[in-house]
């Protein structure tokens, strides 16, 4: 089910969480809301499941205007940051919840619960309470409980901003591969930019309550509109008031070669397959650069080397 | 164990004694000190016996009307935003505040003959003063702020992310209530009622007033222990004593294992 927000403020007290937003996402599509804290990120998604009223706006979950719904009527999905499970209750009635709830005949629930608990690799698990699972099947529990009732959208507050980093990649590729298989509109808030471009199709940069950019995570990458989303989306070094230069477009070359403008290494540090290599520029600026490891070792990179590099016109916004 | 831990438990302990165990195992020793015969015979006298069944009537009433009182306030308390919520929390604060003889005069001056209520009453044939209805009044009012003050700390800490779950899962707020918020907050409830029973069934002071004292018709247990006293019957207060001193110790001892199973249930 599409979902379109319309012209949405919000304000806490003197605070601006949200200043006339509107945002569309497609339906079936997989977005992502892509912020620092106090962004108004997770404002909007709370707007978008009812939990929060807009001051004014409206917002629409396909043809329906649910501005003044309550939550329990919209259909949607929900998946708190910090899970929200029901402590008293098992697995299988965690899940079951919204189905009983609904009323639904007790052989259908059974049915559903164990087709859920499948889909989310917690087949052995029924039985167990919350405070006996680990981060990650808490997190897939809550999802299997947000889908039970089959919602017309999934939303997700920092889904994964509570786990590890080995499971957080691993349940982030597991629900991308979950999204191509039932095809829900979802929308998960993040802070974290590469897990926003990993898995989202459509990413909506947000900045202190506005909409700083939406589009794809090329496009926010190749052609940002400002320097906020340019800074957010990517590493980047800043070399003047709005000028900007991406790492990976500073070349390298030996010093000998006659080309380019001096520079100092003042530390290198080697990431795996990446090198970032730390340099002061022959006018004192100072920058990154990013480099293979090929390429680190075919250069020799060392501290306190003097190399040559060529820099390309930096992007610069008005 | 160092010299000033010990010392700190000495003097925990010796204060305890003093003040609750001595004087409770006093009451048990005189209580049996000729055996169980004189015992039973002032405990099935008909007068103790009418006396036990209106204290237990009373807590019957008096508790879960406080129960049903005291989860409402502390949840209006702790969800609600509302005007004058500051003066709510004061007024459940109150019966703590006053002595129990005052509440039973103020009630006297509210539902007695010449109250404001009372002509109104005396017109419908209702009598509240100087019988049940009025000790039940008496009672509740003096156990009301216990089950507000134990579960709306509980409520406090419980973070409300369960509950919005359970309402972007269809449910409303009667059930999101009942399968969720009550679920939560059920161990400072049953708290609660522990100690307003405990609190009930022991009230002296504000059900003596408004009671009249009707000897066989509205004494309480701790009324009927009071009386036998005065008159003389030192075995008949005992035993009745005692007999009070049972009940507030099953009450504990059945919430306690009624706890202790579900919470192994559950493995919280």
């Amino acid at each position: 089910m599409a979902i379109e927000v319309r012209n949405v403020s919000r304000r806490f007290g003197e605070f601006v969480a949200l200043d006339d937003v509107c945002i569309r996402v497609n339906d079936g599509a997989l977005t992502a809301l892509l912020g620092p804290s106090g962004s108004g990120k997770s404002t909007l998604l709370r707007i978008i499941a009812g939990l929060e009223t807009p001051d004014s706006g409206e917002v629409r979950i396909g043809e329906r205007v649910v501005t003044d719904a309550p939550a329990r009527t919209r259909d949607v999905g929900f998946v708190f940051q910090h899970y929200a499970p029901f402590k008293h209750m098992t697995v299988h009635d965690n899940v079951a919840f919204g189905l009983k709830v609904r009323r639904r005949p007790k052989t259908e629930i059974r049915a559903r619960v164990h087709e859920l608990l499948g889909l989310v690799r917690l087949e052995g698990l029924a039985d167990r309470y919350p405070s006996q699972l680990s981060g990650g099947q808490l997190q897939r529990m809550a999802l299997a409980r947000a889908l039970a009732v089959a919602p017309r959208v999934l939303l997700l507050d920092e889904p994964f901003g509570a786990l590890d980093a080995l499971v957080r990649a691993e349940l982030r590729e597991w629900l991308r591969r979950l999204h191509e298989e039932i095809h829900v509109t979802t929308i998960f808030v993040t802070h974290d930019q590469e897990e926003a471009m990993a898995l989202a199709e459509q990413i909506v940069v947000m900045n202190r309550g506005r909409i700083e950019q939406a589009g794809t995570p090329r496009e926010l990458y190749e052609s940002p509109r400002n320097e906020f989303v340019m800074s957010f989306i990517g590493p980047v070094n800043r070399l003047g008031e709005a000028s900007f230069l991406r790492p990976h477009d500073i070349q390298i070359m030996p010093y000998a070669t006659g080309e380019g403008t001096e520079a100092l290494i003042e530390r290198v540090v080697h990431l795996g397959f990446e090198v970032r290599v730390e340099l002061k520029l022959g006018d004192g600026r100072d920058v990154w650069a990013q480099v293979t490891r090929e390429s680190a070792q075919e250069l020799e990179l060392h501290e306190g080397q003097i190399l040559a590099v060529r820099l390309p016109e930096p992007r610069v916004f008005a | 164990m160092s010299f000033s831990k010990l010392g700190v438990r000495t003097l925990a302990l010796g204060y305890l004694a003093l003040l609750l165990a001595a004087p409770v195992a006093m009451i048990f020793y005189r209580t049996f000190e000729h055996g169980i015969a004189p015992v039973w015979d002032a405990v099935s006298a008909p007068n103790a016996v009418r006396a036990f069944w209106l204290s237990i009537e009373i807590v019957a009433i008096a508790v879960p009307l406080n129960t049903a009182f005291g989860v409402g306030v502390a949840l209006l308390l702790e969800r609600g935003s509302f005007r004058g919520k500051a003066l709510l929390g004061m007024l459940v604060d109150l019966p703590f505040a006053i002595s129990p003889v005052v509440v039973g005069l103020a009630l006297v001056l509210v539902y007695g003959k010449t109250g404001w209520f009372g002509d109104w009453l005396i017109g419908h044939g209702i009598q509240v003063i100087f019988s049940v209805p009025g000790m039940v009044l008496a009672t509740a009012v003096v156990s009301l702020p216990f089950v507000v003050r134990e579960t709306a700390p509980v409520l406090r800490e419980l973070s409300t992310d369960a509950e919005q779950a359970a309402a972007t899962l269809g449910a409303g707020a009667w059930q999101t209530f009942r399968r969720i918020t009550l679920p939560a907050i059920r161990w400072g409830v049953v708290y609660g009622v522990v100690l307003t029973t405990a609190r009930a069934l022991g009230e002296f002071g504000a059900v003596s007033v408004v009671s009249g004292r009707i000897e066989g018709q509205t004494q309480t247990l701790p009324l009927y222990v009071q009386g036998q006293f005065e008159n003389f019957n030192i075995t008949g207060a005992y035993a009745s004593a005692v007999v009070l001193a049972l009940l507030a110790l099953a009450t504990l001892v059945a919430m306690n294992l009624l706890t202790r199973r579900t919470r192994r249930r559950e493995a919280i």
